[in-house]
């Protein structure tokens, strides 16, 4: 097998012993980039002498007898929405094109430390606000499993890098959904860690209440590796939880579901849900009994009005979050003609470099949080967030572990919903609750739609600080479902 | 009835400082006018004595203890201006001719 079909795990273990070199590794990423990238488009940045300096820096480490981490040596492609200081960091918008961070992100230090090497920055909705990647500035990545489809958003570069073998690993975030539901649509895993368990130092803020940084892989073992690596409390972000981080890698390695309570969210299927997804859904429903597991029905009622709630309280957030981009500091300046005033140079700057989904956002938002209409729609979004938490907390007290479809639909064509806001967002609805609740979720592989022949996501949802049993039950599943395909889901999407 | 009028989305691009096309307002309104029509679905839930949730976890104010650390630069700090003088930012003016 080439380097770049092997998993994390592997590579860690190839460049440990002295195998591979973490050059010889990153190189073989840098060629298949090349070939892929022109198909694809999963990267905004890449620069193969950064990464290879990279790359020799951690073969001297191991030569000099350093132990590091199990990821030592392995490529990683970053979401250009944590700040690099050797990488531009423009979080897929023209506002900040070319822009160089002064500082590293926690996350971005810690792939560092671990001696993960840096293959370059990925392609994003526009400040992570979408669900396709169409919203970027710098145009859409591609679906690997169909060229004309989206990879799934705001992660789209990170999970298309993943999917097409660009990367074994890859980073996102989620606000809304935008780790789940871009591995959902390409075949691969990706887990949103408890709110406060991953460090937002350095993430350039779309909804601080809710964005959360995370894995993607192409196997559960290898995304709970990542999951290890950069996760962990953070004095620089005062919302970071202070405990040890839940035991991820075990859990993945182990898998066994025999005796778990799992529950079936019952307002999660029907009208708006395409067949091929549900079928997908319910099999794996039936697996995890075959495998042991106990499943039972829960409702939880307040997940119909999750979708209204986000999308007063993500842009309510946002609208003051993107304030900062202010045309002073750093950035893009327009209009400055020695005539204009500071005001009108920051509306001209903002009119020009941010897109049209990320104006919406502010703009809704600033509605939301004007007087009059505060407490009918913030205020009231707030209490709905309260709501929804008190769901997930009566359904733990009942079950260990929640599932559900991770999307309603597989890939939808680049273009369908591009201009259609509501039909974009409903691409989230499986996944929102657990951003406002802050509670952990991932979502596997669980097979292609009979349909159309693409890929379909499993949801597991755990308690706060429960990602372990993610982990646990995402194995179990990956587990029985390879067996029967006799490999990974991803050995069935088309060659490129 | 639409939920939001042409100018409310006006003024509220006014508050924002985002100087919009007369075209953008146009598709802007209609589209928002959808959006907050769904949104609005909020009201029909029976809430009046729920607390309301700013955050997921209840975590109060975290300090850090009140030391000198070492910060960024002048260079760095101003590495990404758009334009600079004598070592600071340089904005456009911030007044008005009659100030």
């Amino acid at each position: 097998m080439s380097l770049v079909h092997t998993s994390a795990a592997e590579l860690g273990a190839l460049v440990a012993s002295g195998e591979v070199s973490a050059v010889e590794v990153a190189q073989a990423h840098l060629a298949r980039i090349s070939t892929v990238e022109p198909q694809v488009n999963a990267f905004l940045h890449v620069d193969a002498e950064t990464t290879l300096a990279q790359a020799r820096a951690v073969d001297a480490r191991i030569a000099a007898g350093e132990r590091l981490g199990p990821l030592a040596g392995v490529p990683i492609a970053h979401k250009d929405v944590f700040t690099t200081t050797d990488m531009p960091t423009t979080a897929g918008s023209k506002i900040l094109e070319d822009y160089r961070p002064p500082y590293d992100a926690t996350v971005t230090r810690r792939l560092r430390e671990a001696g993960l090497v840096i293959l370059g920055k990925t392609n994003l909705d526009e400040f992570a606000m979408g669900s396709s990647t169409e919203n970027s500035a710098y145009g859409p990545t591609r679906n690997p499993w169909d060229l004309s489809r989206i990879p799934g958003g705001s992660s789209g570069g990170s999970s298309a890098a993943v999917a097409a073998y660009e990367a074994p690993l890859s980073t996102g975030t989620d606000t809304g959904g935008s780790i789940r539901q871009p591995a959902a649509v390409t075949g691969i895993v990706g887990m949103k860690p408890t709110y406060g368990g991953s460090s937002r130092y350095g993430l350039i803020a779309f909804a601080s209440s809710l964005d959360t940084p995370g894995p993607f892989a192409r196997n559960v073992l290898d995304a709970a590796l990542l999951h290890e690596a950069f996760s962990g409390h953070d004095p620089l972000d005062s919302t970071s939880i202070d405990a040890p981080v839940p035991s991820v890698v075990e859990a993945a390695r182990n898998g066994d579901v025999a005796g778990l309570r799992i529950g079936v969210v019952k307002e999660f299927g029907g009208d708006g849900y395409q067949a091929g997804v549900l079928a997908r859904f319910h099999e794996s429903v039936e697996l995890l009994e075959s495998l042991g597991a106990k499943v039972v029905e829960v409702s939880c009622p307040s997940f119909t009005t999750a979708l209204p709630a986000y999308y007063l309280i993500a842009p309510s957030e946002a609208s003051s979050n993107l304030a900062r981009f202010d045309a002073m500091r750093y950035g893009l300046r327009v209009g400055d003609d020695g005539t204009r005033s500071a005001e009108e140079v920051m509306a001209l700057t903002r009119a020009a470099g941010f897109g049209p989904e990320v104006k919406r956002r502010i703009i809704l938002g600033t509605y939301a949080l004007s007087s009059g209409y505060y407490d009918a729609y913030y205020g009231q979004a707030q209490k709905v967030r309260t709501l929804i938490a008190r769901d997930f907390e009566a359904a733990f007290n009942q079950v260990d572990v929640l599932v559900s479809p991770t999307t309603p639909t597989t890939a939808f064509p680049i273009g369908e919903r591009a201009d259609d806001p509501m039909a974009m967002y409903l691409a989230d609805l499986c996944t929102i609750p657990t951003n406002l609740a802050g509670n952990a979720a991932i979502s596997v592989p669980c097979g292609l739609a009979d349909e159309d022949g693409l890929p379909v996501g499993l949801q597991i949802m755990a308690p706060v600080l429960g990602d372990d049993r993610c982990y646990r039950v995402g194995a179990a599943v990956e587990r029985a479902l390879e067996g029967r395909w006799g490999g990974s889901l991803l050995s069935k999407a088309p060659v490129l | 009835m639409s939920a939001i009028t042409r100018d409310e989305v006006a003024h509220l691009a006014r508050l924002s400082r985002l100087a919009l096309a007369d075209e953008e307002l146009d598709h802007f309104a209609a589209q928002l006018d959808v959006i907050i029509g769904a949104v609005a679905r909020v009201a029909e839930v029976a809430a009046d004595d729920i607390p309301p949730s700013s955050h997921a976890l209840p975590l109060t104010n975290v300090y850090r203890p009140d030391e000198v650390r070492p910060g960024l630069t002048p260079k760095e700090a101003l590495a990404a201006a758009p334009a600079v003088e004598d070592d600071r930012f340089r904005v456009p003016r911030i007044l008005g001719e009659e100030a």
